[in-house]
């Protein structure tokens, strides 16, 4: 039994420890927005946020989650959420779409900790999330594009 | 499935033959209602035809015949409808069309499906005049409650008016029920276009930037239980015996169960089924595996290469005019299998209640699907209800003539010999190893060049599986697929001998992004760069020399290409080398010129130029996306990808570790203009791939004088 917070709610996981936070998001707590891509923390579209910081949910053990706080794409807020979310929609960064929540997630944290990053911070912030349709140029822009929003 | 034919629509170079029949019947609900079963449409709703549905809220539905998996259909057909109905943007809504043949098919392939980049083409009429038909329909209605003549009556931004009365579709909807269908809705003329060429937003990129937007994957059902199946590390091998015990003994297994496909573990949970399949051993029976490395494929086409094919284009006599060439090129290149890779590994629910089943799951070729459901569980297909869902991008990978997710997921149901649920789950192993490559191969080149520096001989003899083979898509005889874009090139090259070899082997292959232009856009595009340099021409001025009078097409995206990247001639500048590439797919015209650095023996692109024709521009930005996308996908795939059979045929690389993806600081710049044009639309969802890696290894020859004999760049494992 593992203790922890997802999206501000206290949940209780009767799960074996092992099992991924990404298989417990989705068939657990029915939040199927964290999307599987490979399983071994090489795509990023599982990520979401585990006490602030982005983490693959998918090499995460929930065993390991005790007293954390986890934050999913489903529930995401604050002014760098909204501003990324806004700047994905006007851009029209999407394609399939299967990255995108852990894009979200992933330019929402670079944001919070650099709130006017350079493409070679975006670069290495984003690195670790794959999008197979390539939407990387438009990524880019609306990362500055919601940069440029939260300056006002 | 009828044997209606991609390859016909592939071979004519005259273009679609578009039909203009709506699927109406007599009265105005009976498309809609036939498609969707009685009782679906809402009080007061009206449904014109099968495309479209207006609701007493005033929102217009637009069923979506094409699947979306990120090449902008749902925006791209509900433009059309919206343009000719004159509804405002925001009224409109997209919903995936039913599994139906009839109501529903691709008018280029007979069938209903997505692929080859048709699906704005194929529908470009037919949703304008479902739109047109709506319009009308509306129209007349208000014309009937407030007495006055049609003729007076205007539609502007989903707004009706007369000058005095003012209604909205919604309020109209249950009147233009009532009025009768017209045969042959008139469309507007093109200078009438209020939404068509215009950047209106995409109807899904709100609810996939927030992850709301429904996948297959995201689809639960009462009791459902989930299901991976352990299948084989070599392609082509069977179960030949299975020992569970350790897998049953996972808490959350329920079961484990042999289906033609290989072993599948059933759990309570996808942890649970996925621990369960680590936990199971298999011994496999080899005799109909292919057990060949790719190293010895290669070899063998190489082989095969050595003697002449089924000649598939021929002018002049290339044999004669090599032997008095004044100078002979040669090249043989070599292209790995690949795979797809789709974001969201494949996936699929099926419900089975009694006589009849549902499915959900992101199919290209829904009706295949559904009826391989049908077939392996025995059902009349009436009896199944197919919802294609959103996809995490496909490529290639979903347009299955076998059906052959479709046909585990039944396997899976049937197994367990009664009613439930069940979601099939592939992970990102399963998807690199389960095979359906992009075909293996072999090009084997020859030019001549005469003393005044003309190009007198050119041969390019295929080597390679046929996708369309045993495929309701298979019309006998080559397969286009194979060496499409070796053949109708923009040159005029005299003595010219195109020929195919046709290899066999037990991998199954299918059609990735571009399908015979992935490689033959290369091969002919870098050989034909070498003679050029050969012959003391310019790339970009010694192509357009070459080009054929009704050519006028590539002329013109060459030109504009050239002209963006202000193209002097000049190959080298400082540490950046410049490199072109012009290659025609699925009737649209891309040219591509790059500019790429050395980094530690690796080709860095910086900037990609790209001029593209295709025909009318529905939507600017989604073509603009899906060239960017095209080039990202194809540069990736050029610099690291290569699915290797290793000793004894193992697949080598099981997931994104080994089968490396273009990250976004590989991602170059794009720069994308778009020429005008009347003619009308064809594919954007392909055409962007096939030009970026051509364009790569020419400017890389000019940095290190060769370009690679063997893609990708980067050699595996390497
Ligand atoms: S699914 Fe977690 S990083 Fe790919
Ligand atoms: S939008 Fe398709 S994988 Fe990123």
């Amino acid at each position: 039994m593992t203790l922890l917070t997802v999206n501000g709610e206290e949940v209780s996981l009767d799960l074996p420890e092992d099992t991924p936070l990404l298989w417990a998001l989705r068939d657990e707590l029915r939040l199927t927005g964290t999307k599987f891509g490979c399983g071994i923390a090489q795509c990023g579209a599982c990520t979401v946020m585990v006490d602030g910081m982005p983490r693959r949910s998918c090499v995460t053990p929930v065993g390991t989650l005790e007293g954390a706080s986890v934050e999913t794409i489903e529930k995401v807020e604050g002014p760098e959420a909204k501003a990324v979310q806004d700047a994905w929609t006007r851009i029209d960064v999407p394609q399939c779409g299967w990255c995108q929540s852990g894009q979200v997630m992933s330019a929402t944290a670079l944001l919070r900790m650099n709130p006017a990053p350079s493409d070679e911070d975006i670069d290495n912030a984003m690195a670790g999330n794959i999008c197979r349709c390539a939407t990387y140029v438009r990524i880019r822009a609306a990362i500055h594009d919601a940069a440029e929003t939260l300056e006002g | 499935m009828t044997k209606q034919s991609r390859r016909q629509f592939l071979a004519s170079s005259a273009g679609l033959v578009i039909g203009v029949a709506l699927p109406l019947k007599g009265h105005a609900q009976s498309g809609a209602a036939a498609a969707l079963g009685d009782g679906t449409l809402s009080e007061g709703a009206f449904a014109p035809n099968a495309f479209i549905r207006i609701a007493p809220d005033n929102t217009v539905t637009v069923l979506s015949k094409h699947i979306e998996f990120g090449q902008g259909p749902y925006t791209g057909l509900a433009t059309l409808v919206a343009d000719e109905m004159d509804a405002s943007w925001d009224q409109i809504r997209v919903e995936s069309a039913p599994a139906n043949d009839e109501l529903y098919k691709n008018l280029a392939f007979g069938l209903q499906g997505t692929g080859g980049s048709t699906a704005m083409a194929n529908s470009w009429m037919q949703m304008r005049q479902a739109g047109a038909a709506a319009r009308a329909m509306l129209v007349a209605a208000a014309a009937e409650e407030w007495g006055v003549d049609a003729s007076t009556i205007s539609v502007s931004a989903g707004e009706v008016t007369d000058g005095t009365n003012r209604a909205s579709f919604g309020e109209l909807a249950e009147a233009a029920a009532r009025q009768s269908v017209p045969v042959e809705p008139a469309v507007k003329n093109r200078s009438e276009f209020t939404l068509i060429g215009t950047e209106v937003p995409k109807v899904d990129s709100r609810a996939k930037s927030t992850g709301t937007a429904e996948f297959t994957l995201d689809v639960y059902r009462d009791g459902m239980q989930t299901v991976v199946t352990r299948r084989p590390s070599v392609i082509g091998a069977k179960v030949a015996s299975f020992d569970d015990s350790a897998a049953l003994e996972v808490p959350g297994v329920v079961a484990v169960r042999q289906i033609p496909q290989g072993v599948a573990v059933y759990a309570e949970n996808t942890a649970a089924a996925l621990k369960g399949r680590e936990a199971l051993r298999v011994e496999w029976d080899m005799s109909e595996a292919e057990t060949r490395s790719s190293e010895e494929i290669f070899a063998e086409f190489s082989r095969m290469a050595e003697s002449p094919g089924v000649v598939v284009e021929e002018e002049g006599d290339s044999a004669a005019a090599l032997e008095s060439a004044e100078t002979v090129h040669e090249a043989e290149f070599l292209f790995p299998y690949l795979a797809h890779a789709p974001m969201e590994p494949l996936d699929a629910v099926l419900e089975v209640t009694g006589d009849k089943a549902e499915i959900w799951m992101g199919a290209q070729f829904p009706t295949a699907d559904k009826g391989a459901v049908a077939q392996v569980l025995g059902l009349a297909p009436e009896n199944v209800t197919m919802n294609v869902m959103l996809a995490g991008g496909s490529f290639g990978r979903r347009a299955q003539p076998s059906a052959h997710i479709g046909a585990e997921v039944a396997a899976i149901a049937k197994a367990t010999g009664g009613d439930g649920a069940w979601k099939l789950v592939w992970t990102r192993e399963d998807d690199l190893t389960g095979a359906y490559y992009r075909p293996l191969t072999v090009h084997r080149m020859r030019g001549g060049i005469d003393a005044d520096g003309n190009i007198t001989a050119w041969e390019d003899r295929v080597v390679n599986q046929s996708i369309m083979e045993g495929t309701p898509f298979d019309q006998g005889g080559a397969d286009p697929t194979s060496f499409e874009g070796s053949t109708k090139m923009p040159y005029d090259l005299p003595n010219r001998t195109i020929d195919w070899i046709k290899a066999t082997s037990p991998v199954p292959v299918l059609w990735w992004r571009s399908v015979g232009h992935t490689h033959t856009g290369y091969a002919t595009e870098v050989f034909l760069d070498e003679l050029l340099e050969k012959a003391g021409k310019d790339p970009v001025q010694g192509r357009l020399d070459l080009m054929r009078d009704d050519a006028g097409r590539d002329r013109a995206v060459l030109e504009r290409v050239a002209e963006m990247a202000g193209w002097d001639g000049t190959k080298v500048k400082g540490d950046r080398a410049y490199g072109v590439a012009v290659h025609e797919s699925f009737e649209t015209y891309v040219a591509q010129i790059v500019e790429v650095s050395d980094q530690g023996g690796m080709p860095r692109v910086h900037k990609v130029w790209v001029a593209v024709d295709c025909g009318i521009a529905i939507n600017p930005n989604v073509i603009a996306a899906q060239i960017e996308g095209g080039v990202g996908y194809g540069l990736g795939t050029a610099l690291f990808n290569e699915l290797v059979l290793g000793p004894g045929g193992e697949v080598l690389q099981k997931n994104f570790d080994t089968y490396r993806m273009l990250r976004i600081s590989e991602m170059p710049e794009v720069e994308v203009a778009i020429i005008e044009s009347e003619a009308d639309p064809t594919g954007i969802g392909e055409p962007g791939t096939p030009p970026i890696a051509p364009a790569v290894a020419n400017a890389w020859r000019a940095l290190t004088g060769t370009a690679p004999r063997k893609l990708p760049f980067a050699q595996a494992g390497a």
